[in-house]
């Protein structure tokens, strides 16, 4: 140690590969290598070629624009969309009122990638095969987005609160949305049975998302519970719903559930299929939590109690925000097939989504227009889950940012 | 318990006034083995009472009892007067007067340093959060970490946090405060600095009991030092006799192990 002087104790440099010697170390480092890569980028492009040909000259594309709103929202009454284009306006505003607000901390609100995200996101917009009012309406929700970013950062640098507010807005918000598009009050009542496609998938994943979430948080701490009954009902629960398939429990919901109830009382079909998916997923979110509530150590409930903490405060302080955040993963990766599982909703006769592609498709005007459709709903389910990924990872390093 | 109290502390004008008295405190785990076979002791108002003894003799199951983090199966404890029972306000009552320092800190790594102090005089004590602030910050100051009060357990040394871990236990303001092992899982060089922060707590004539292997600090600061092995109170003495001339032949076996 002694020839070693605190000067000459950086780090070496890590040596950048130019283009050609990347190659050379990653796919051609020896003759067997080679031949793979040959191989397999042979088969990759031929699979693309395919692809592209197809996208661009076997598929019959009209299928998607002439029925756009349909997969959008179903039967919905064409000279109500107002109310939806409202409810969108709401949503839009407020998503980029707490993009800003949460933002509000970091150097530069639009920098590179989000500039050209939303450059994308005009253009896309303004490509839309749909009338030039719908397609201005598209645009004026990107520009709500960037207006609300803009004015949550600058409003949340000056007012802390703005948070709490917004979240508010958020709660406030699910029952005017649900308002404008089911009716009631002022406005004319749409019956459940005209809502669909993408609209009736985003109200049930969201709604069950939102009810299924309390619902296994309080699962799981029964199950840890020192009360012998309130943990009995809480395993009961999760064992007896985790052994039936979400199909069965819809059914259940659609078919059985009428039979047991007085012949006056009619449950709302949609209502029925929330129901039926908040109870299966509440049983997997409830596993999830427990994961996390017993990766917490004792010590921790320990040095809460010693201070004085009841046993309330210490979950709801203590362990549960630090179980919560170790779930997360698990909890969103849960959100992610319950989003999916929506799709279950069309076999019971729902018109979601895929519900209401499968009707498109049944008209004999779109006889075997599979491919195209199917692909176009698949890539509206990835849109939506990715985002709930990045989102899930985003909140992930937010809450770890300094703890470490 | 009389021929126990020291003259050589001075700073013990009450010093005939009961903090903690444990009778005869006997307790089973689960798997029937017996860690507590009676064990009675007097803690009074302000004294520094050291607890030592061979690894699973029972000396933190015994002060765990104190407020109630273990139970026990026969004999009782009263805390200030107050009798502990089974009655959870009972348990918070006396919870809220005991403070308590862990071996492993225990800090909770979700909140900051500051948030870690504040947490229960707010949620327990009732405080408005400014005055909790206020009083956090003086403890803070006392222990030596006020610079870091917005940074995460996870950013500081193993010495920091145990200091932040008495300055939280000190925000309730309690009349007693109790250490289990506090230095044992500190770096060497970091357990100076946590036994300066309880040596001028004692000063401060806070009634303390330390379960501790530190020789040094027992001998400088204890009033009384008791060895405990095997579930029983085998010797209580003052620290001089207690190190130089121990009566118990299971004493001087201890003290030949560790000295």
């Amino acid at each position: 140690m002694t020839t070693t002087t605190p000067t000459s104790s950086a780090p070496p440099d890590i040596v950048q590969l130019g283009p050609i010697a990347w190659l050379h170390k990653n796919l051609f480092s020896s003759w067997s290598n080679s031949i793979l890569t040959i191989v397999i980028v042979a088969l990759l492009l031929n699979f693309l070629r395919g692809f592209v040909v197809w996208v661009t000259t076997t598929a019959q594309w009209e299928v998607i624009p002439l029925n756009l709103p349909r997969f959008m929202v179903g039967l919905y009454p064409a000279n109500q969309y107002w109310r939806i284009w409202i409810a969108f306006g709401i949503i839009t505003a407020l998503a980029g009122l707490s993009w800003g607000v949460l933002a509000r901390q970091t150097a530069k609100l639009f920098s590179l990638p989000v500039l050209i995200g939303i450059g994308a996101s005009c253009v896309f917009m303004a490509l839309v095969p749909v009338p030039p009012l719908y397609r201005l309406m598209l645009l004026a929700g990107v520009a709500l987005v960037v207006a609300g970013a803009w004015v949550g950062r600058q409003a949340g640098r000056k007012l802390p609160a703005l948070g709490r507010w917004v979240s508010l807005a958020w709660f406030v918000s699910f029952f005017v949305v649900l308002w404008l598009i089911g009716g009631g009050l002022f406005l004319r009542n749409v019956s459940s049975n005209d809502w669909g496609g993408l609209m009736l998938t985003l109200i049930a994943a969201i709604v069950s998302i939102v009810l299924c979430f309390p619902a296994g948080v309080v699962l799981a701490l029964g199950r840890q519970s020192s009360l012998p009954v309130v943990r009995w009902f809480s395993v009961l629960y999760i064992e007896l719903i985790r052994g039936i398939p979400l199909i069965a429990i819809l059914f259940m919901g659609q078919v059985m559930l009428p039979l047991f109830l007085s012949p006056g009382a009619r449950v709302d079909r949609i209502l029925r299929a929330i129901v039926g998916l908040t109870l299966f997923s509440a049983a997997y979110l409830a596993e999830n939590v427990r994961g996390g509530l017993q990766a917490i150590p004792r010590g921790q409930t320990e040095a809460a109690n010693a201070l004085g903490l009841n046993t309330p405060l210490t979950v709801g302080l203590v362990v549960l925000p630090q179980a919560l955040k170790i779930s997360i993963p698990a909890i969103v990766g849960q959100f992610i097939s319950l989003f999916q599982d929506t799709t279950l909703l069309a076999v019971v006769g729902l018109v979601e989504l895929l519900g209401i592609s499968r009707s498109i498709l049944a008209n004999p005007q779109f006889l075997g227009r599979y491919a195209e459709v199917y692909l176009f709903i698949g890539i509206i389910y990835w849109v939506f889950c990715y985002t709930m990924s990045i989102a899930s990872r985003r909140l992930e390093r937010q809450l770890n940012a300094g703890q470490r | 318990m009389t021929q126990y109290q020291t003259e050589t502390s001075p700073a013990e004008p009450m010093a005939s006034e009961p903090m903690i008295i444990a009778r005869d405190v006997e307790k089973w785990y689960d798997n029937n083995f017996h860690v507590l076979r009676g064990v009675s002791l007097t803690v009074n108002k302000g004294e520094v009472l050291v607890v030592m003894g061979p690894s699973g003799s029972g000396k933190s199951t015994f002060i765990r009892t104190f407020n109630a983090l273990e139970t026990y199966q026969k004999g009782s404890i009263e805390v200030d007067g107050i009798k502990l029972s089974h009655d959870l306000k009972n348990i918070e009552t006396i919870r809220r007067e005991v403070g308590m320092v862990f071996q492993q800190f225990n800090l909770f790594p979700h909140l900051t340093v500051l948030k870690n102090v504040t947490l229960a005089p707010i949620w327990v004590r009732r405080w408005p959060k400014a005055k909790a602030e206020e009083v956090a910050m003086q403890l803070l100051e006392r222990v030596g970490i006020l610079e870091q009060a917005q940074k995460f357990p996870g950013q500081l040394s193993g010495g920091q946090q145990q200091r932040v871990a008495i300055a939280r236990a000190l925000a309730m303001q309690p009349k007693i405060m109790l250490f289990d092992e506090p230095t044992s899982a500190l770096d060497p060089e970091m357990v100076r600095e946590v036994l300066d922060v309880m040596r001028s707590l004692a000063s401060s004539g806070m009634t303390m009991v330390v379960v501790t292997h530190e020789v040094g600090f027992a001998r400088e600061v204890a009033d009384r030092v008791v060895l405990m092995a095997d579930g029983l109170l085998v010797e209580e003495a003052t620290p001089e006799e207690f190190f130089n001339n121990p009566r118990e032949e299971r004493t001087k076996k201890f003290l030949s192990q560790i000295l």
